[in-house]
């Protein structure tokens, strides 16, 4: 028996740990590389971790992530600059998904934004993208007074994910001093507080469909805190979640993964992020000319595929648009067996005149065609 | 579930065990670990002719695809059906209940003992 890699792993072989990594070793964690990362892949079972998130909580590492730090008196504008988005005008503690574009339009890294004062903020970028979002940032900040500062190996990140996150959260020993009480923090809203003495920044964001928080922390005090919500997690079913699970989830919220759904030669008008894009800005940013222009009228977009049986497509396989086409029309960029749906669902780039809702196209899976429906994203919703 | 150490293995993580003419043939739990929680298997027809090296089967989780390939020449004689409607149970006992095929063969190859596999995956 052979197996493919799993996406989203990075065959190189440079290993950089966790601070949690012994907690995960001594959880039983299986470890998978990503980005270069030793990051745990499952701890047991990644299809209990994925229901866990779906009906209880799950708690997840993500120091992988980059932090980068922009401050100074141009901080707002610089970002207005050097993203998609106009960031210049968000709240005080309000988060802000965009887009880091490339003078061609195309995705550089999709990032989310945190204001924590009038003149700093904290980007938060994907691991693999560590370097080349904080080299663009850095590139782009010369006619700025603003420092940008990759502070990724000073952060720990940790995520409680599902219905019962805020109980969980609220009951977490040691977390004091809140800016704002949890209940009270909207989604895509963020909060400063103390755990044990130090600074934390609590926000109120994932990656999963489900209610959640996001916790970023210094690394040295990232085990207790790692501890202090697994205690608080006991009577909530909170279990430890990991990168497997992680992927299934976000897919099946239909949210997209940088190299799978996004890349460097995507607009995100075709990745269905055109609105991240903000042409309405009074000002000039990298990508602007080209977003503008966007894509060929020809070119691929990204729609939901969802199948039946239990054959799922996977990352890399050619959609077509019928049973015996010779050219495929399509390429699916993430799929797996939905494990709350319990049918194959996928996401793919297709032909324009094959995205509508409801087409019926073809899967090639390892040399059969398999009938899947065009659906409109997400795949899964949660109840509120 | 059958005594790891009397069975015999293959490089592609697969294990063998050889009563009279016939042989019951699952994939380790080594690889049953790195596959994750499968959530599909696809097996040969009894009565299909099977060569060694080949592709005869599927083991699907839900992160990736793993093939399950003929050891031997040889026929399927059974398939293990429990499997092919719970095939978490590859993952649960992979040396047992979640055994995949039987195959009858004439002639055997010469495979891994135990240590020999042992010593491949590391463990």
């Amino acid at each position: 028996m052979t197996s493919a890699p799993e996406p989203g792993t990075n065959p190189s072989n440079t290993e950089r740990y966790s601070p949690l990594h012994q907690t995960h070793v001594d959880a039983g964690a299986s470890f998978t590389d990503f980005a270069g990362w030793q990051m745990p892949v499952r701890y047991s079972s990644d299809l209990a971790e994925h229901h866990a998130v779906r009906t209880a909580a799950g708690l997840f590492d993500l120091s992988h992530m980059a932090e980068i730090v922009v401050s100074g008196p141009d901080a707002g504008a610089f970002l207005d600059y050097a993203l998609a988005g106009k960031i210049s005008t968000i709240d005080l503690w309000q988060a802000k998904y965009s887009l880091l574009l490339n003078e061609a339009g195309g995705i550089i890294d999709d990032l989310v934004v945190y204001r924590l004062r009038e003149s700093e903020f904290l980007v938060v970028a994907n691991a693999g993208n560590r370097f080349a979002a904080a080299d663009a940032l850095t590139n782009r900040a010369a006619r700025f007074d603003v420092t940008v500062d990759d502070q990724s190996d000073d952060y720990a990140l940790i995520a409680v994910q599902g219905p019962a996150a805020r109980a969980i959260a609220q009951a977490t020993s040691g977390i004091t001093d809140l800016g704002s009480p949890l209940d009270e923090l909207k989604y895509y809203r963020a909060t400063d507080a103390v755990f044990n003495g130090v600074p934390l920044l609590i926000a109120r964001t994932g990656y999963t469909g489900e209610d959640g928080f996001e916790l970023y922390l210094g690394t040295d005090a990232a085990t207790a805190l790692w501890n202090a919500l697994t205690t608080a997690g006991a009577a909530h079913d909170l279990v430890p979640a990991g990168l497997a699970s992680r992927d299934t989830l976000r897919l099946e919220a239909g949210m997209p993964l940088y190299g799978h759904e996004l890349n460097a030669t995507l607009f995100p008008a075709q990745a269905g992020l055109g609105r991240v894009v903000n042409l309405a800005k009074e000002t000039d940013f990298i990508g602007r000319a080209a977003s503008e222009e966007g894509p060929r009228a020809d070119a691929r977009v990204l729609v939901g595929l969802s199948g039946e049986g239990k054959r799922a497509g996977r990352a890399g396989y050619q959609v077509f648009h019928s049973a015996d086409a010779p050219e495929p029309e399509g390429e699916i960029t993430s799929g797996a067996l939905s494990p709350t749906l319990g049918h194959p669902i996928a996401m793919a780039y297709v032909a324009p005149a094959l995205a509508q809702p409801g087409t019926g196209l073809f899967v090639d899976i390892r040399g059969t065609r398999v009938p899947v429906t065009v659906v409109p994203l997400p795949f899964y919703k949660r109840q509120k | 579930m059958a005594d790891k150490t009397t069975l015999q293995y293959t490089a592609e993580h697969e294990w063998v065990q050889v009563a009279d003419n016939e042989a019951t043939i699952g994939i380790t739990a080594y690889a049953a670990e790195k596959l994750g929680d499968v959530v599909f298997v696809e097996l040969p027809a009894v009565g299909t002719e099977i060569s060694g090296g080949t592709v005869v089967g599927e083991i699907e989780s839900t992160k990736s695809v793993g093939e399950l390939f003929a050891p031997f020449d040889g026929t399927i004689t059974a398939i293990n059906d429990a499997v092919v409607d719970s095939p978490e149970l590859v993952n649960t006992d992979p040396f047992g209940e979640g055994w995949l095929v039987k195959v009858a063969f004439t002639a055997l190859p010469t495979m891994l003992s135990y240590d020999e596999y042992s010593a491949i995956v590391g463990e």
